[in-house]
């Protein structure tokens, strides 16, 4: 679609990016009928569309963010959806990066919102920060109902109510150092610890250390990675985003340098994406862009990685698993068949949810941030997963899982857990008895 | 923007009352269903007709009959305008509004509220999306036939408004032939309902009337649609020819013959090099013309049609056949087919005409086509629905050059009037709009477009229903 530009405006890399991301735009619609918001909403303004054309007003007219654009700029989950069913190529991930940087840059919000972005942002990805705020939350559990009486405060009432009941059991899965293989050696990765996951569910590092360790795979876990910085990126918080992945990227280098790494391992898919997309991210920085997309290149789902292993194939276990892809994972990584293939041939039985595209409404924040489109997008999910009648539930993103738990009584589990027991490991504590 | 087309000139008495009428609709509507901030109104100011844009007054999205009437009412009373609107994938403007106009979109309504097997009736909601009928009852083996391209995102009462048909349609019909009943809000916010769960109503057959009115007769917001059982099997087989000429004879031959497949797609080279990018569905990239012909039935069924049809098409030099493989195969190649029109934005912005013309002068039209394009130093891909004739030639510019885009809206309307003049019509499927609306006196003498304008007072005496669509601006009866 046509654009507005002056030479001056295209002469920042930022808005030179976003005007040819939009010139791809042929405004057909058919990116609303699979966005999340739209189909919960019926509103053009929370589509992908409707952002596009609200984006592009904004950019053209070099106008700072105002509330109207704000309000639905912040409702769009970052799915990805679109991307997925968009026939025109526009890649809207980047552009709605764009925009959320220039809010960030462009807009005040109001005061309560600031406060629970910047405790987001001070607490989520320092795993020691949040494991004691986790602490607080289940001291603060019984006020939930209080705080969601004020819209302000609505936020802070669903934090509260996602924090796990009880703290997980200490783990050193997270502990730098080299773990040999038992037997053998194939092959040599890294593995993001990362930093919410550790501290709400570390048994997901630990399945994967163990299958690994089966499989000959010897795996590092680096000494100084931290968050891969996806939270703060998806809040426009530029900087900090870009520090993380500077620092990781240094990490990982390394150990790239040192022994070489076949792989660097993802084990969850929201930070996947990210991971994947360093190389953008850090495009504009000479001393980085090179090693940035080395590291961009190196980025595997476990599961893309145990997909190149060859695992042979098992009996069947009479356990039906409905597999939930994650955005991160179809969207933004485009693996939609490598789990389900794995799942399938460490002989579970695979079924998939109906309307499997639509957001789960986790989303990083968003269910912090955006409670009640939240709770709309996850009460869909749970009702089109129940309908599949499965036992368990696996999918590849914590964030999925701490939502999805919320709202169901089937176990939901990592796929890797399912994988390490069929290939050897412990039965995990959330399969039912029978 | 491109500025040929012209638009009524806004109603003063309405554009002096903005305030007063925003005031007036927060009363009539939840604050959700309300758009009026001047940055939220941008994002609807146009449809896929993307060239033209006109930022509306204000936007109403109401949930139900009785709030759609309420508005209705409230815009008869004071003479505003109003531009409905479904999902927006118009590609003639008929969703493009006015800034005298209140847009009303229906797609806070977009529930499916009974599916009867029995009598094979769903009713729904008209925000409900075209596909969203077919996925609701297939799990029990029906469907609704009417497949636009844009099935996955339209809606059934903007399908209703154009008349819309789809690549299946040349055996099961269009909208019209699969529209048994509506609800309907007249212009003074009347309810009534048209028609039922059967074929025929007592009376005039107002349903037909009203299928393919553009918006201008009335707001439907709910239709009793057919549904059709599911065939036994379905395979689309792919047809590659050296030239368009061969295969537009081969398509003619194929229903001369009396065989009457579920659709016969056409994709020409450019057409399927686009295509072929996204969906990956394997389209023979070595032709210049290609048929997707799907049949369906019984394995017998399907592989003896497929036989004669394989036959007819030897006789015009076919190049290869391929038959898909598998399901996944099949969906691949009508997703490819069905995102034509969005993929060819990876290459170029677009205009997509929608001329119909007699099957024996498919090959002739193509030519010509071809020609009018050249001549205005444009390129052309086309992908349409050969079966009956209902051609989509792409015109391909850039539009942030303002002459090239004047360019491809000059060679679309040659092509258009090269159908009408090829014993055709402006348009197939997508309806009038503003896009062809210059052009109605080619196809109509002034008698035929006097009677459409006369039943169009008859239920909106003021004009005040989508208002610049459809008939030329001058020559129209006096308010």
């Amino acid at each position: 679609m046509q654009t507005n530009f002056t030479l001056a405006q295209l002469a920042d890399p930022h808005v030179a990016e976003s005007e040819q991301i939009l010139r791809r735009c042929v405004h057909c619609g058919f990116c609303t009928a699979t966005c999340p918001t739209y189909v919960t909403l019926g509103n053009e303004l929370d589509s992908p569309r409707g952002r596009i054309y609200l984006i592009k007003d904004m950019l053209e007219n070099g106008r700072a963010a105002d509330e109207e654009v704000v309000t639905h700029i912040d409702r769009c989950l970052s799915c990805l959806a679109c991307v997925t069913t968009c026939p025109s190529g526009v890649d809207y991930m980047h552009l709605v990066d764009h925009a959320r940087i220039h809010i960030e840059n462009t807009y005040r919000r109001p005061l309560i919102d600031r406060l629970i972005r910047n405790l987001l942002a001070a607490v989520l990805p320092y795993p020691a920060r949040f494991r004691t705020a986790l602490g607080f939350a289940r001291l603060g559990r019984p006020f939930a109902p209080l705080l969601k009486r004020a819209s302000a405060l609505r936020p802070l009432g669903a934090m509260l109510d996602l924090a796990p009941r009880s703290p997980a059991r200490a783990s050193d899965s997270a502990k730098p150092g080299t773990r040999i293989p038992e037997a053998g050696k194939r092959g040599r990765v890294a593995i993001l610890s990362g930093c919410a996951q550790p501290v709400l569910d570390p048994g997901i590092n630990e399945a994967t250390l163990r299958l690994l360790a089966r499989l000959g795979v010897e795996v590092v876990v680096p000494e100084g990675e931290g968050c891969c910085g996806a939270l703060v990126h998806h809040m426009g918080r530029e900087e900090q985003a870009l520090d993380f992945a500077r620092r990781n990227v240094d990490v990982w280098t390394r150990e790239i340098d040192k022994g070489g790494l076949d792989a660097i391992i993802i084990t969850a898919s929201g930070c996947g994406t990210t991971i994947k997309d360093y190389g953008h991210m850090l495009r504009l920085d000479p001393a980085y862009a090179e090693k940035a997309a080395r590291v961009s290149g190196l980025a595997k789902d476990i599961t893309e990685y145990l997909s190149t292993l060859d695992l042979p194939r098992l009996e069947p276990k009479r356990l039906n698993v409905a597999y939930h892809s994650a955005c991160s994972m179809q969207h933004g990584q485009k693996i939609t068949m490598a789990p389900k293939n794995l799942l399938k041939a460490a002989g579970f039985t695979v079924r998939d949810p109906g309307e499997g595209h639509l957001c789960c409404g986790s989303a990083g924040t968003y269910n912090i941030l955006q409670p009640e489109i939240s709770a709309q997008l996850k009460a869909r999910k749970v009702r089109n997963i129940e309908a599949t009648k499965a036992d368990v539930i696996a999918t590849g993103n914590i964030g999925c899982i701490t939502q999805i738990a919320s709202g169901t009584a089937i176990p939901i589990l990592h796929t890797v857990e399912l994988l390490d027991w069929a290939y050897g490991g412990p039965k995990p504590e959330k399969i039912p008895a029978r | 923007m491109a500025d040929t087309i012209r638009f009524l000139k806004p109603r003063e008495a309405v554009l002096s009352r903005r305030a007063a009428i925003i005031a007036d609709l927060t009363d009539l509507l939840p604050p959700e269903c309300l758009v009026h901030e001047a940055r939220e109104l941008v994002p609807f100011e146009t449809d896929a007709f993307v060239s033209y844009r006109r930022l509306p007054l204000a936007v109403a999205l109401p949930k139900t009959t009785a709030q759609v009437a309420a508005v209705m009412k409230y815009c008869h009373r004071y003479g505003i305008p109003v531009v409905p609107r479904g999902a927006g994938t118009s590609l003639s403007g008929g969703a493009i509004p006015q800034e005298d106009a209140v847009v009303l979109g229906l797609s806070k309504m977009s529930r499916i509220l009974e599916v009867d097997y029995a009598n094979r009736t769903a009713t729904v909601q008209a925000g409900v999306t075209n596909l969203n009928i077919s996925e609701a009852v297939g799990i029990d083996g029906f469907f609704y036939a009417p497949d636009p391209s844009s099935q996955l995102a339209c809606t059934i009462g903007g399908n209703i408004g154009m008349n819309s048909g789809g690549a299946h349609c040349l055996k099961y019909g269009v909208t019209t032939n699969n529209l048994l009943g509506v609800k309907m809000v007249l212009v003074d916010g009347t309810v009534i309902e048209l028609g039922g769960k059967h074929l025929d109503a007592a009376g005039y057959d107002l349903l037909g009337l009203v299928c393919g009115s553009e918006g201008q007769l009335g707001i439907v917001t709910e239709a009793v649609v057919r549904l059709i059982a599911k065939p036994e099997g379905a395979r689309p087989v792919l047809f590659g020819f050296d030239t368009s000429e061969h295969a537009g004879a081969c398509v003619a031959d194929i229903i001369g013959s009396g065989i009457i497949p579920v659709a016969i797609e056409f994709m020409d080279k450019p057409a399927i090099e686009i295509c072929e990018a996204f969906a990956h569905a394997g389209y023979p990239l070595d032709v210049e013309a290609l048929l997707i012909v799907e049949v369906e039935g019984s394995e017998a069924e399907m592989e003896a049609m497929l036989k004669a049809i394989v036959e007819i098409a030897g006789r015009h030099g076919v190049k290869t056949v391929r038959e898909s493989q598998s399901a996944t195969e099949a969906a691949l190649i009508w997703k490819g087919r069905k995102s034509a029109f969005g993929a060819t934005g990876r290459i170029a912005d677009y205009i997509c005409m929608d001329g119909t013309v007699p099957l024996g002068k498919l090959s002739y039209v193509l030519n010509k086509t071809s020609e009018i394009v050249d001549r205005f130093g444009l390129r052309v891909a086309n992908v349409f629905h050969a079966g009956d004739g209902n051609m989509h030639p792409l015109i391909l510019f850039n539009a942030n050059d303002p002459e090239d885009a004047a360019r491809a809206e000059e060679a679309g309307n040659e092509i258009l009037k090269l159908c009408v003049d090829a014993g055709g019509c402006l348009t197939g499927e997508h309806g009038v709009g503003i896009e062809k609306r210059d052009l109605m006196r080619h196809q109509y003498s002034e008698a035929d477009l006097n009677q459409q304008m006369a039943v169009r007072s008859a239920f909106d005496e003021d004009w005040i229903l989508n208002p610049s669509k459809v008939f030329p601006l001058d020559g129209r009866p006096a308010a």
